[in-house]
């Protein structure tokens, strides 16, 4: 067999132009054409011992479906995939690869690695242009019954792997729309709401139910939905958002981020007024805080017409929790990185809206207990950003309805559910919860992992009736 | 092969809320309308002070309405709301039969019911539908319940003989003394004070200034007023703090940690600032 020859870079994705792109919500990178695909896919080296996989949160056989997109299978390739993970049109596009299959394959060592990301997107894309998935034989019905509550990543994941065991599902969805964070956190551009419903539609398709409109907690508690279900698994995010707890933060112009995202993204303000739900189209828009939501939101600031978005971020670059691609991308289009600086209080017009944002610059101290270091204000170092809109992604933790209408589940700091790591068994017998309302808040991948170990032990429980 | 799971067994789900449709809809009054669905598993669960988000069509905005009444034998659920915007208005086209894209409930805090003795409800606008079932529930405590309701003139006050059903006293005041004996509700309050009514709690519902009057006028006597805040909300679960109100110092949820509030603790100004984010938007929305 001849000697592999080590392409060295990835093959390149087009992308929309930055100064084009700002200009609407349509999707960024615009994926591999077939040919690009099947050049990526030969790059794999195809090692003995793969790491790519053990660096995956649901296991996907990557070596596999390289090959089968190296062969031209790609109906081969997008089985494979799905075999592990029905959600690979949108993990293909959020997962933050870099840290995981794409950080640990072989050719990073000297060159870059294999774009799985890219070629799982593309996997997927291709399946859809093909018309309806094939859906795969199910096994006869169990006769046992899951209620999941909550229909985002977590919530998808057990449902597909529930029902695919032969157990009926039912998702329970607080807002009128299924995907979770997918639909009202992730913006259109980088993640399409088309991909999102038509992921939803296929675990629909394989005979999980869906009831949106469903307050759990309200509408019924998980204590009534036991009566009914054999079990109950929660995967319902992280969506109260957090505060700083500084002067002015009540003024018109403020945002949490989920807010904002929301009005842009479920509720589509961008579209206002074709769509009634207003949103503040700042000429100067700040946003607080350095992760992957922050970044949304000070692109889609732009994308609402914004002059100026700047980021305002306590730390340095280096600190910064959001995904390498996303800031480059924002830093493409414009977007303005305030380094090292701390809001201390938001100043309004005399009609209540905001204005200028107060803030403090830091230097950076010993790490804390992130490992990150931490930032040491600088005296008297205040200095003012006008502005007419702030947006505040600092942090969310789970929302509190369930909890407090479950009295015997446990919850630990922030209200996050305490689970066991191995099996996401809650205090509760016969409960489950996975994702960010079991973490506080992470991604949409380790969300899906959580879901498919709870599948697994959900599977397990509903079979021998141990907890 | 397709999928083959038992749809008769997953079809008796008994949490499964079938299509909400609307059973009645009309005016009560200029710009105030009722509207009555069958949504059974919210009926069943709804309290006084509770509210629901509702969407007329797949456009609209998430709006909270508090309900004004539900019948858990029917599973029906009214609401009464003023229309004010276009996704009120569109609510206000509804016809018997529709189907309502989203209507999500119960939500919201339920009123804290006991039996203080005496009690007086104050209703304005859509308020006056939202205290009906709170008199009620006050009533079958066995408290003394007084309604005093306010409004411009007679043909405004809807639901006089309900509210008269389950109150002890009721009350009217208008601006044009067309029904009662005085022009606004703050000088019902006084003279009831005046008059030594020993009024152990008051609850107001209605707009914004009604509810900041009155509870400027209990203030003085020391009278626990509670008040249910109306401010702009998306998903109305807690999701994403555009409720948020100042309570006695404190940034709150009104969808989560209220909607109920002690009206003395309440800053106002930023509640009527807060309200007022989106008039540009909403008159472009409206011409539209």
């Amino acid at each position: 067999m001849p000697k592999k020859v080590i392409v060295p870079k990835k093959t390149p994705m087009l992308e929309q132009p930055p100064d084009e792109r700002i200009r609407n919500f349509d999707e960024v990178p615009y994926g591999y054409t077939a040919e690009e695909a099947m050049a990526e896919a030969r790059r794999c080296l195809e090692c003995a011992r793969p790491g790519c996989m053990s660096g995956c949160p649901v296991n996907i056989n990557i070596p596999g479906f390289l090959k089968l997109i190296a062969e031209g299978d790609f109906r081969g390739a997008i089985n494979l995939i799905k075999e592990t993970n029905a959600l690979p049109a949108i993990t293909g596009r959020v997962c933050p690869q870099e840290e995981q299959c794409e950080g640990v394959c072989a050719l990073c060592k000297r060159f870059e690695p294999v774009a799985i990301g890219r070629l799982e997107r593309f996997a997927a894309d291709w399946e859809a242009e093909q018309g309806p998935p094939e859906i795969p034989t199910l096994p006869p019905p169990t006769g046992k019954k899951v209620a999941v509550v909550g229909s985002g990543p977590a919530g998808l994941t057990v449902a597909a792997d529930l029902v695919k065991k032969g157990h009926y599902v039912t998702i329970f969805e607080a807002l009128h729309e299924p995907g979770g964070v997918l639909i009202y956190g992730i913006p259109e551009f980088r993640l399409p709401k088309a991909i999102v419903r038509r992921e939803v539609e296929y675990v629909c398709s394989l005979g999980v139910k869906l009831v949106k409109d469903f307050v759990v907690g309200n509408a019924a508690t998980v204590d009534e939905l036991l009566q009914e279900y054999d079990a109950v698994f929660l995967g319902t995010g992280a969506g109260l958002p957090w505060f700083l707890n500084i002067p002015g933060e009540n003024l018109n112009g403020v945002y949490s981020a989920n807010e904002y995202l929301t009005r842009s993204n479920l509720m589509k303000a961008y579209r206002f007024p074709e769509y009634d739900t207003p949103i503040a189209r700042g000429q100067r828009v700040a946003t607080i805080g350095g992760g992957n939501v922050a970044m949304d939101a000070a692109r889609t600031a732009l994308r609402l017409g914004a002059k100026e978005s700047i980021i305002v971020y306590r730390r340095s670059r280096d600190e910064m929790p959001a995904r390498k691609e996303e800031i480059h991308h924002a830093e493409e289009e414009g977007v303005i990185f305030e380094l090292l600086t701390t809001p201390v209080a938001l100043h309004g017009d005399s009609n209540g809206w905001v204005k200028e944002v107060e803030c403090i610059r830091n230097e950076l101290g010993e790490p804390d207990a992130s490992g990150r270091r931490r930032p040491v204000p600088i005296k008297d170092s205040n200095f003012r950003i006008p502005v007419d809109v702030v947006v505040l992604a600092i942090g969310q933790s789970p929302n509190p309805l369930i909890p407090k209408t479950t009295p015997d589940l446990q919850v630990a700091k922030y209200g996050v559910v305490i689970v066991d790591e191995k099996t996401m068994k809650t205090s509760k017998r016969g409960v489950f919860a996975g994702g960010d309302v079991a973490t506080g808040g992470a991604t949409v991948i380790l969300a899906m992992g959580h879901g498919k170990k709870a599948a697994a032990s959900i599977d397990e429980y509903l079979r021998t009736g141990e907890w | 092969m397709n999928v083959s799971w038992d749809g008769e067994r997953h079809a008796h789900d008994p949490f499964e809320p079938g299509p909400v449709t609307v059973v009645e809809r009309k005016p009560l009054a200029p710009n105030i309308q009722l509207l009555t669905v069958h949504a059974p598993i919210v009926a069943a669960k709804i309290r006084p002070g509770n509210f629901v988000i509702v969407r007329a069509d797949e456009y609209a905005e998430r709006t909270p309405l508090t309900v004004a009444d539900w019948d858990r034998n029917q599973g029906t659920i009214s609401m009464v709301f003023m229309t004010v915007g276009t996704s009120t208005y569109k609510l206000s086209k509804l016809k018997k039969g529709d189907v309502l894209p989203t209507f999500a409930g119960p939500l919201g805090k339920a009123m804290e019911i006991d039996s203080w003795g005496t009690v007086l409800l104050i209703g304005g606008c859509y308020g006056i539908g939202i205290i009906y079932p709170l008199a009620r529930a006050l009533k079958e405590k066995g408290n003394r319940v007084i309604s005093l309701v306010e409004g411009r003139s007679e043909f405004l006050l809807y639901w006089r003989d309900r509210l008269e059903a389950v109150s002890d006293q009721t009350i009217y005041a208008t601006k044009d003394l067309s029904l009662g004996d005085h022009r606004d509700a703050a000088d019902v309050v006084e003279s009831l004070m005046k008059a030594g009514e020993p009024v152990q709690r008051v609850f107001v519902i209605g707009c914004t200034f009604l509810m900041y009057h009155m509870s400027q006028v209990t203030r003085p006597y020391g009278i626990k007023t509670i008040v249910s805040l109306n401010p702009i909300m998306i998903d109305g679960t807690g999701m994403c703090g555009a409720c948020r109100v100042s309570v006695g110092g404190q940034t709150r949820f009104a969808c989560v940690d209220g909607p109920d509030f002690d009206g003395h603790q309440v800053d106002w100004d930023l509640l009527l600032a807060r309200r007022k984010a989106y008039l540009g938007p909403e008159a472009e929305s409206v011409e539209r």
